[in-house]
């Protein structure tokens, strides 16, 4: 157990095993190598670019939902001086559309613009306030056509398309069982959840310098992926892709955000055209309409259970809104519906997913990437299913919790360590905050300084959310990563393009080079498409990917060293080994410092890692799709003033699956950034949007919780290593946001008796119900 | 709508971090922000919101936190401006820099330059803050990695280690 004031390498658990590593390696809480400029200022994020003679880029977007474009003229831009450079759909030399899984989506809006945002034009100029004016010089003629914003008439088919491909992305149905064994008990519920946004906190930048010949580009971007945002860029310029080079810039966190293409190919499109270094940055409310967010979406389901309150069978019609263009949302909607009976035993299921082209916002990847809409749903009843068999919410959740080997209604069995019981056993014993003073600040009262509870009004509730996610890519997908591990005279060198977005991946591969090869220090190449690819730093990936790859690659390179010593003592390589800095025969007396060892030679493997294969789904929704699944449980404890519909979020527990701590700072990080977020779409995040039109796109709109907003946070980790994870570790990133926000929600209804359908829960949801 | 080149003949002046810095050919419009991180090449400052929301933007002027983005480079040429930059000498670390290393509050780090002028601000005002003055404090700097929690772990070592340092 760990008190968030507590750092975490001092548990009692943990403590033996960090105090008695060698500083540095897996296990300890090795310090970040981007630590030192960050906390200096002096860490070049990607709007910090600058190069000589550069440029400002900047995007014309679209004021409607829908229109047809009937012309764009140009010429009042032209004349503003200082601008270089103005470009629209027709100068898109290559293919005019892009996107992560279907190419739907056009650079620059061509016959049609699909909503609010959706990019028009393009222009370079001297000044960030020399591109405004232009984009205002602009003239674009629109036919304002009426938006089809409503999910269910996307899926009626009672609207004409408003895309070529139609207004359905994508509907899975999932058949498992019996589907008409029932039982005696039957609860249903109708659950919603809002638009959430990622909202990192460093708006999306770039700096595209081009080749001097004109004919290819250099692109320093903050993305989650380099190598699938070169594919798309490549692809739209009409360049081989050996041509565009792309260098990670640094990045300001991610979330999900920066999977899609959003200034890439707009950026690079302006370098080639005026032959300068084109510097783009999104501002905040920009930020909001360029890149995807969290679907919105609204789950019916119904669950049948026995006498004892086990699950029979569950019934699900699950509607993720995907917005103007695919991106994403067929990966999240199988997401969603694999995920439907949270991380307990169901034989029988019949689930119906559909994600539905509108012209709302586009959705794609956000942490949790549809899971999170699921547990909401299937957390809530739970707690109906409980009421309902006079069980308590730990009780009902024990008693159906999922085990290792358990199948899944996809068929899939869950072949990873699987310790949901342990998740929630160890969640309910962790203490509970002490009860509210009757002095209590008001700025610990629920509305804080705003308008503020009364004291005597305030309740306190408590609600569980238990989650499984899974981690990695799906469906077939052929997900590897690349990385290098280079030793020359006692020096390693790693090279990878692997994205590190803030989760600390650079430290994480330099604990792996100092475990696997007895070195201190490890040096980083420069992250960028000049190796082979690592995968997109998404799906709780990175860590088991290109973890996975580093430690392979390391591992040969200790290969190597290994028979090169043996070579020059005359002893079989097998019998060497690295403890702690130098190479010892186990058998022998022979003891070498790896620096030694290593002089003279130039040891170099690169490695591309592989998960197992995955399958596509059936039309029943059968298949083994998803690799491996990690698990969670959160307690919330609520202070809510019922008058004024007032939330305060006092305290989280959680206990999480992660396989192994590797950097235990570092997972307490994640778990508690990702309470926040999850806590944010509980009860404050969401991107209003009426009509196709977003109302909040500022941060002064759009509320992110604060230092005044975050819970106590308490947590303990399960570390019961994963033997298919190269580190025995699982991914943290994702599984803290997703079941906190069900556990708000149903301690809010335990504290008001309030029936809470909806996240995140407005003060009207609570006064007003 | 103007046709004329944007840049004001106009000269002004800024101190930054102890030093003077003369501010030539800008657009009168430009924010303390923008000023700093495009023309002074002093971009630890952030910009996460240009408006006034999130703190990642965070300067001392004369003594005061305040948030670049609002103020307008042109109207502080009387002020002493304290940027992350000038708050150590070059590689050293302040005890609040080196306390969010060893507490694990930096993630993607946008948001920390801001934080550590906030912290250092507060302290100075408040050399030990209750874990609500911290709060209330730092509220105006939004973190979208770490929840706060690590932050806030950050702010008590340092408050205990001067604590310490003065008993001494
Ligand atoms: S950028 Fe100044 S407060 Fe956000
Ligand atoms: S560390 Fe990323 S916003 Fe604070």
């Amino acid at each position: 157990m760990t008190e968030a004031s507590a750092p975490p390498a001092a548990t009692a658990t943990a403590t033996e095993t960090v105090t008695a590593l060698r500083p540095g390696v897996l296990g300890t809480n090795a310090a970040r190598p981007d630590g030192v400029p960050k906390v200096q200022g002096r860490f070049a994020f990607a709007n910090d670019l600058w190069a000589e003679n550069m440029l400002w880029g900047a995007t014309l977007r679209s004021p409607h939902p829908y229109a047809r474009i009937r012309s764009v003229d140009v010429t009042g831009a032209w004349k503003i001086a200082g601008v270089e450079a103005i470009v629209t759909a027709e100068d898109v030399p290559g293919q005019p559309t892009y996107g992560l899984i279907r190419q739907d989506q056009h650079v620059f809006a061509s016959g049609y613009v699909r909503f609010r945002g959706e990019p028009v034009a393009a222009v370079a100029a001297d000044h960030p306030e020399t591109c405004r004016r232009a984009l205002e010089a602009i003239v674009v003629d629109y036919e304002v056509l009426t938006p089809l914003t409503d999910p269910e008439e996307a899926i009626a088919g009672t609207r004409e398309p408003i895309h070529p491909d139609g207004n359905l992305i994508r509907h899975q149905r999932i058949l498992c069982g019996d589907p008409e064994a029932t039982g005696p008990i039957v609860v249903e519920g109708t659950y919603e959840m809002g638009m959430q946004d990622q909202a990192f906190l460093g708006p999306e930048a770039a700096l595209a310098v081009p080749d001097d010949d004109g004919a290819g580009l250099e692109l320093y971007i903050a993305t989650q992926w380099l190598h699938e945002d070169r594919k798309q860029v490549a692809a739209c310029l009409g360049l081989p892709e050996e041509r565009v080079r792309l260098v990670l810039g640094g990045v300001g966190g991610a979330f999900g955000a920066r999977e899609d293409i959003s200034l890439q190919v707009h950026c690079s499109l302006l370098a080639l055209r005026t032959g300068r270094p084109i510097k783009m940055q999104y501002g905040r409310e920009e930020s909001f309409y360029g890149h995807v967010h969290r679907h919105p979406a609204k789950i019916w389901m119904r669950h049948s259970a026995s006498a004892a309150g086990e699950i029979i069978k569950i019934e699900a019609r699950m509607v993720f809104d995907g917005g103007a263009y695919a991106s994403t949302s067929p990966a999240v909607l199988i997401n969603g519906v694999t995920h439907a009976q949270g991380p307990y035993r169901c034989a029988n299921a019949i689930v119906d997913g559909y994600a539905t082209r509108t012209n709302n916002p586009p959705c794609g990847a956000m942490r949790g990437f549809g899971v999170v809409q699921a547990c909401f749903a299937h957390e809530g009843q739970m707690d109906k299913l409980a009421a309902a068999a006079g069980l308590t919410p730990v009780e009902v959740r024990l008693r159906n919790a999922m085990r290792t080997g358990d199948p899944l209604i996809t068929g899939q069995p869950v072949d990873s360590v699987a310790p949901v019981e342990r998740c929630i056993r160890e969640t309910d014993a962790l203490p509970m905050p002490p009860d509210l003073a009757s002095d209590a600040d008001v700025l610990s009262l629920p509305g804080g300084t705003g308008r503020t509870a009364d004291r005597g009004h305030v309740v306190r509730g408590v609600g569980y959310g238990v989650a499984i996610k899974n981690l990695m890519y799906s469906e077939a997908f052929d997900d590897y990563s690349t990385a290098r591990c280079q030793l020359n005279d006692g020096v390693v060198t790693l090279k990878f393009a692997t994205a590190e977005v803030g989760q600390g991946f650079l430290m994480l591969a330099q604990q792996i080079a100092r475990t696997i090869l007895g070195v201190d220090d490890v040096m980083l190449d420069t992250i960028d498409t000049q190796i082979g690819s690592s995968g997109s730093t998404s799906a709780s990936r990175q860590t088991w990917m290109s973890g996975g790859a580093v430690d392979a690659a390391c591992r040969k390179v200790r290969e190597l060293l290994f028979e090169a010593v043996a070579d020059r003592y005359g002893l079989p390589a097998l019998q060497l080994a690295i403890e702690g800095t130098d190479v010892v025969d186990t058998i022998g007396t022979l003891r070498v410092p790896v620096g030694e060892a290593s002089m003279g030679l130039r040891l170099d493997e690169t490695v591309e890692y592989r998960h197992r294969p995955t399958e596509d789904l059936d039309e029943n929704g059968q298949g083994n799709c998803h690799v491996a699944f990690a698990f969670v449980a959160h307690r919330a404890v609520v202070d809510v003033d019922p008058e004024l519909g007032l939330v305060k979020v006092v305290q989280i527990a959680t206990a999480q699956d992660v396989g192994r701590a590797l950097n235990p700072l570092s997972v307490a990080g994640q778990i508690e950034g990702g309470i926040a977020q999850g806590l944010g779409l509980a009860v404050m995040e969401e991107i209003v949007v009426t009509d196709g039109m977003v109302r909040n796109a500022s941060f002064t709109d759009y509320l992110l919780p604060t230092t005044l907003d975050a819970p106590t946070v308490v947590f303990s980790l399960i570390e019961e290593p994963d033997p298919q994870a190269p580190l025995g570790a699982k991914g943290v990133g994702e599984p803290p946001c997703i079941s906190v926000t069900p556990a708000i929600a149903a301690a809010i209804r335990d504290a008001t008796g309030r029936d809470i359908r909806r996240v995140p829960v407005r003060p009207q949801d609570i006064c007003l119900a | 709508m103007t046709q004329e080149p944007i840049g004001s003949p106009e000269i002004y002046r800024l101190q930054v971090n102890g030093e003077s810095h003369d501010v030539q050919d800008a657009w009168l419009g430009e924010s303390l922000l923008y000023v700093l991180r495009e023309r002074l090449g002093l971009p630890g400052s952030k910009g996460a919101c240009e408006q006034g929301e999130c703190g990642s933007c965070t300067v001392l002027l004369d003594g005061a936190a305040v948030c670049a983005c609002l103020v307008m480079a042109a109207s502080a040429t009387d002020a002493d401006i304290v940027t992350v930059e000038g708050l150590a000498p070059d590689a050293a670390l302040t005890d609040v820099q080196a306390a969010f290393l060893d507490e694990g509050a930096v993630q993607c780090g946008f948001c920390t330059p801001g934080l550590i002028v906030a912290v250092h601000h507060l302290l100075e005002h408040n050399p030990e803050p209750s874990t609500l003055e911290t709060r209330e404090a730092l509220s105006g700097n939004i973190c979208r990695c770490t929840g706060y929690g690590r932050i806030f772990a950050a702010v008590d070592a340092v408050v205990a280690s001067r604590a310490d340092q003065a008993a001494r």
